[in-house]
């Protein structure tokens, strides 16, 4: 799958790294055989009372959040125009880009009829949260990919585009961050309508609005976290300035986000459930004690300042957010649904096939064309030096560490 | 006049004549092992229920305002102004949002096909179009399931209530359920011991995702506008900051 790479005259080594993407590989292979050949009832355990599997709560509700780092950040360079940020910009925008690529691919596999993936384009209802849904991954996809596009024209050095590019930019981004605002936030909306289906826990008026702050909360933290990988894979030093920068913000938005979900359970009066002894409150209790144990750490200097710590806090973030997601959409529904639901083993071989195409294809593109290079120019030498050493080129290492 | 369907438990003797019309209707087998069956399923889309001595009926509740209908993106569903919730399968691309969204769990997949539809039933549009019962009403033996109009079916059954008090829970379901439904069903006992939900509110759920995608237009234009003044300011905070000299 990785092809040969244009400096490395010897064969690739095979790393453990290497070992279990391939085998990944090879059983979402296998998977979308079966998926093509047999249709969804042989290659899932969705049934009529459970219609929607870990294809939709884990790649689709969690693939769409994980990549809200690139609007996030766009809004904050060039729209707030915070120019520090700008070195971490591309890397983000790429996340972004390959990871609504992704859920794109992901709905391939769980439509009943992937042919018919542009219907919503033609035949509208704007009745429903999917058609905007719909709407807004296709031009969001779109705005990705012309934000991604100077990156190109910057390795294959055509001026002139660039130039195009840079005119439509500031509309472009504002379009960007709208369509963003829209979608993070009408993932939530797809669950208004199930009210007496979704666990109280979960079920509120104000899904929507804390889908939206719990993406850009996760967000950050995949900014965080591909910069970390990133410093690893290349060499490079964290960019621990900035990313303590992010870390402070991101420390706030979640505490006042957890303090938000504690006010609304309180005002709809089912704090009493927390005491029931049923699965939801476990599951419930490990998605607030992530998200919890990160805010702790977040708020202290010398996590912050610290890389290895701050990439742990940055993951747990991304747990935490990635549990909200798979309670709301899984948990949240099994007790109404009547009947249980755990994922196949090829759902979770698709699952985890297209998490590592997402690595290796960033891997891939930040090797072939300039996403960190804006750094040499504009970062100041001081803020390198605090992230200890950076290390050589690693040729040896296929996706992160 | 829109039509309806009245299912009076009390009358339901279970022989499971709807269940085979039904089938027969949609060309669909139906055997001994099927008739067993009490869930609904791509092969069956009526069931009679047991509970007790208690017989219950499942089938689409063609809701007045259906959560549906309001949640494809494609608009494969719709309700006709004869009553029926139908479905275009041409237009459907196999979202199963109306599955995870029916509050009835009532539509359902040919999860086994490699071109999936969703099923659900019509309460037999083409027949009521040419002014005939639907099958499962035709085909029942006791009158527990009757065909109609929904206004002249809500009548009946308060007159039936009326008539026999101790026949009957007094009440109807469906009359006001999600809004109201075009299959109302009588009891003798509370409608949560025949199996059905009876902690719906009593708003059409569309209202809910409305009010959240009522909000669209307003965020489009007053983030452009708000995005744009921020990047105005900030933008033009830097130039002027430029053409002083205090930043290169």
């Amino acid at each position: 799958m990785t092809g040969p790479r244009p400096r490395a005259v010897q064969l690739p080594r095979l790393t453990i790294w290497r070992a279990i993407f391939a085998v990944l590989m090879l059983a979402a292979a296998y998977a979308t055989y079966l998926r093509a050949r047999y249709g969804l009832g042989a290659v899932t355990n969705l049934s009529d009372q459970f219609p929607w599997g870990i294809w939709v709560g884990f790649d689709v509700l969690c693939g769409v959040g994980l990549a809200a780092g690139g609007f996030t950040l766009v809004a904050v360079v060039h729209i707030f125009n915070v120019e520090k940020y700008k070195p971490i910009l591309r890397p983000a925008v790429l996340t972004a880009f390959l990871g609504y690529t992704l859920v794109v691919l992901a709905l391939m596999f769980d439509l009943g009829r992937p042919d018919r993936i542009w219907h919503p384009l033609v035949m509208w209802n704007p009745h429903s949260v999917m058609f905007e849904v719909a709407w807004c991954v296709t031009l969001y996809t779109t705005v990705l990919a012309l934000e991604f596009l100077p990156a190109v024209f910057e390795r294959l050095g055509w001026k002139k585009p660039l130039g195009w590019l840079k005119f439509v930019s500031v509309p472009l981004m504002i379009l960007g961050v709208i369509l963003s605002t829209l979608h993070q936030s009408s993932l939530g909306s797809l669950y208004l309508i199930v009210p007496g289906k979704l666990y109280p826990l979960w079920y509120t008026p104000f899904l929507p609005v804390f889908f939206f702050v719990s993406a850009i909360c996760v967000g950050l933290a995949m900014t965080i976290f591909e910069s970390w990988h990133s410093s690893r894979a290349f060499g490079r030093a964290l960019e621990v300035r900035l990313a303590n920068g992010l870390a402070r913000v991101l420390a706030v938005l979640l505490a006042t986000y957890l303090f938000a979900r504690f006010l609304d359970l309180d005002q709809r009066g089912v704090l009493p459930l927390l005491r029931e002894n049923r699965t939801e409150t476990w599951l419930f209790g490990l998605e607030i004690a992530l998200l919890a144990s990160a805010t702790v750490l977040l708020f202290q200097r010398r996590v912050r300042w610290n890389p290895a710590r701050l990439y742990g806090a940055s993951v747990l973030v991304i747990f935490g957010f990635i549990a909200n997601r798979l309670n709301v959409s899984v948990t949240g529904m099994e007790a109404s649904s009547g009947t249980y639901y755990i994922p196949k083993w090829t759902e979770v071989a698709v699952t985890l096939g297209i998490v590592a195409l997402g690595f290796a294809l960033f891997r891939l593109i930040a090797q072939y064309f300039p996403i960190f290079e804006e750094q040499h120019a504009e970062e100041s030498p001081a803020a390198q030096t605090a992230a200890g050493t950076p290390r050589p080129e690693e040729e040896h290492l296929l996706v992160t560490d | 006049m829109s039509k309806a369907i009245l299912y009076d438990s009390t009358l339901c003797i279970g022989c499971k004549s709807c269940e085979a019309a039904c089938a027969e209707r949609w060309h669909l087998p139906y055997n001994d092992k099927i008739a067993a069956e009490a869930r609904l399923s791509a092969h069956k889309l009526t069931a009679i229920q047991t509970f007790g001595e208690h017989y219950s009926r499942r089938l689409c509740q063609h809701c007045e305002d259906p959560t549906c209908a309001s949640v494809c993106p494609v608009g494969a569903m719709h309700k006709t102004s004869l009553g029926p919730v139908v479905y275009d399968a041409d237009k459907c691309m196999g979202c199963r949002y109306c599955m995870e969204a029916c509050p009835f769990q009532v539509p359902v997949y040919e999860w086994n096909s490699r071109l999936p539809k969703v099923r659900k039933c019509d309460l037999c549009y083409d027949r009521q179009q040419a002014g005939k019962q639907t099958a499962c009403a035709e085909a029942c033996p006791t009158g527990a399931t009757k065909c109609g109009d929904r206004d002249a079916l809500i009548a009946e059954a308060k007159q039936r209530l009326a008539a026999k008090p101790g026949n009957y829970y007094q009440r109807i379901y469906g009359l006001e359920e999600v809004g109201g439904t075009s299959v109302l069903y009588l009891s003798a006992v509370p409608f949560e011991q025949i199996g059905l939900r009876t902690y719906l509110p009593r708003q059409p759920l569309p209202t809910l995702t409305w009010r959240a995608l009522e909000a669209v237009p307003d965020v489009v234009s007053v983030g452009s506008v708000l995005l744009g003044g921020i990047w105005w300011i900030t933008n033009r905070r830097d130039e002027v900051a430029k053409a002083e000299g205090r930043k290169k």
